[in-house]
């Protein structure tokens, strides 16, 4: 769990003191993915180097697991927080296996058990060792040096991730394919993961919960359906964008508003774990008003109603 | 991009030049045992020995010192300690190289005097200047990201230098090392002039004499010098700086 306490940083310029952050307070539970969200200069990067001590807090605390970060070593305590910037940052004198073993070597692993670490990240991010271990950052594709970057910052094992818009820089189509693999690890990795990012439709696909930043002040912290649902102001409610509902569906499963089976007959159906995105398309295209639910193994469990998601949008 | 932009920057490393430089000098020898010449330059050859040893010497020490100091102060002008100051000293840098090295040597004859020290430390300004230079202007190119990266990594301060500033700027220190050993080899000569032996000994003393002889016992063994240390530090260009930032071995 990571928890900033009235989180301050003031900057003294020659036009005067700036705060970039004023306090913040916000809890992050352990194991949650939490998006840092706000136009550029809003203090959200600042809020995310406070974590690892790049930045010193004016004010404030930051703990976590418990632990006043004020009180420990800052580079002992990096060595225990994963790292991702935008501009990725691999080394590029150093091989994919090196970068990769940054960490653990400055923790004090043995060469061998660090090059297997490294082996083992790869593969999970789907990149094939025997290829990739001695190639040198020049080497790679944007996606599979980010890939890397990814994997450096998991080396050691850390249960904190920081990540400062670790996607920005790859394409589109790319994106959305680092996005989910990125999602489908954190299944099963669970670290508690604090990510800045200025693109409303990441923070929403990628967030437990979004907290919205506006020049260093937090206007909203809270779950992605409910900020889109409910938005506590008016910058929120320009900042998500007036599809915010098209955007709830996203977040919103088949299962959660799924009712009993009603025997509509032959035609589309969709699956529980699909989300409301595909329900309401296939609203659109078929002009249906209900769609049968099928489970894994394909038996209709359940129907789908246009009633029914109507009351979930509106319900909160 | 980056990568095939800065190919075509640097030349490829390739045995060409020291092939060409092989055969002008092989149809120089022919040319000297042809005219005779040859047979006079072998009268000087116990001069040759000695004074090439005295010659090594104050490439050698000051050339030496002048790596190792320069890399030193090029790097502590890169610590942001140092950012105030470091634009301005860069500055007085650039200036002091561009003093010519024979008024270096002169300033220095009417401080220390005439002597072999005099042209040791002469030679140690002149060679000295390019390397604080370009140790510095490399660290700093080095991506603030990087640094960035490392810090939030927990690299100490040290450990950035020594794993990736040095590292990523060592094809740029290398590059004024050579430069700054070429000025060593070529201004060695001068030496002589302020008492400081060397072959210089020979080449002034020919020309003054139109001793031709005597003048070439002296300048072919400065230019085979000049030749094989800069093969030497090219070699260790190479080698030494790391594949992934070493433009003459991109893959």
């Amino acid at each position: 769990m990571i928890r900033l306490d009235a989180l301050t940083k003031v900057y003294h310029t020659s036009h005067g003191d700036v705060a970039s952050v004023s306090n913040v307070t916000l809890e992050v539970p352990e194991g949650a993915t939490c998006v840092l969200l706000g136009p550029s200069g809003c203090g959200k990067t600042t809020t995310l180097r406070m974590i690892n001590r790049l930045v010193t807090p004016t004010s404030g605390r930051i703990t976590i697991a418990g632990r006043d970060t004020g009180s420990v070593d800052p580079v002992a305590l990096r060595r225990t927080i994963g790292y991702v910037i935008q501009q990725i940052g691999l080394f590029p004198n150093m091989t994919v296996a090196q970068n990769i073993g940054v960490v653990p070597r400055l923790l004090g692993w043995d060469a061998a058990r660090t090059r297997k670490r490294a082996e083992e990240l790869l593969a999970m991010l789907a990149l094939d060792p025997g290829e990739f271990l001695d190639r040198y950052p020049s080497e790679l594709s944007g996606g599979q040096a980010q890939r890397v970057g990814v994997a450096r910052a998991l080396a050691a094992d850390p249960p904190v991730l920081l990540m400062d818009e670790p996607f920005g820089a790859v394409d589109p189509v790319n994106r959305e394919v680092i996005q989910d693999e990125f999602l489908r690890m954190q299944k099963a990795l669970r670290k508690t993961v604090l990510f800045v990012s200025h693109d409303i439709d990441e923070a929403v696909k990628m967030a437990d919960c979004i907290a919205i930043f506006r020049a260093g002040k937090l206007e909203q912290f809270a779950p992605p359906d409910e900020l889109l649902g409910r938005p506590a102001n008016d910058f929120v409610r320009g900042f998500v964008g007036s599809d915010r509902t098209l955007k709830r569906l996203r977040r919103i499963a088949v299962s959660e508003v799924m009712g009993a089976p009603n025997g509509a007959g032959a035609g589309p159906t969709v699956s529980t774990t699909d989300d409301l995105r595909r329900v309401a398309t296939l609203f659109l295209e078929h002009g249906v008003d209900a769609l049968p639910c099928v489970d894994e193994s394909g038996r209709v469990v359940g129907t789908v109603t246009r009633a029914a998601v109507a009351t979930r949008l509106g319900a909160r | 991009m980056l990568r095939t932009l800065s190919i075509s920057m640097v030349p490829q490393r390739s045995l060409v030049p020291y092939v060409v430089l092989g055969a002008i000098a092989l149809s120089i020898v022919w040319g000297l045992v042809a005219s005779g010449m040859w047979n006079d330059m072998l009268r000087y050859r116990k001069d040759v020995v000695y004074l090439t040893k005295q010659h090594l010497v104050l490439v050698g020490v000051s050339g030496s010192l002048a790596i190792v100091s320069g890399v030193a102060l090029g790097v502590w002008l890169s610590r942001p300690w140092m950012r105030r100051y470091a634009e301005a000293t860069i500055q007085v840098v650039n200036m002091g190289t561009a003093i010519p090295t024979l008024g270096k040597l002169a300033l220095i004859m009417t401080v220390l005097g005439i002597g072999a020290l005099s042209a040791i430390v002469g030679l140690w300004i002149a060679t000295l200047l390019p390397i604080i230079r370009n140790t510095y202007v490399g660290i700093r190119a080095v991506p603030h990201h990087l640094v960035d990266a490392a810090q939030g990594m927990g690299m100490s301060p040290t450990t950035i230098l020594r794993r990736v500033e040095l590292p990523n700027a060592m094809f740029v220190i290398f590059a004024g090392v050579r430069t700054a050993m070429a000025i060593n080899v070529g201004t060695a000569p001068i030496a002589f002039l302020i008492g400081g032996g060397g072959l210089g000994e020979l080449i002034f003393t020919g020309i003054d004499l139109q001793e031709f002889g005597m003048m070439l016992a002296g300048a072919i063994p400065t230019a085979l010098l000049a030749v094989a240390v800069d093969f030497v530090f090219g070699q260790a260009q190479y080698w030494l700086v790391p594949r992934g930032v070493n433009p003459l071995r991109a893959s």
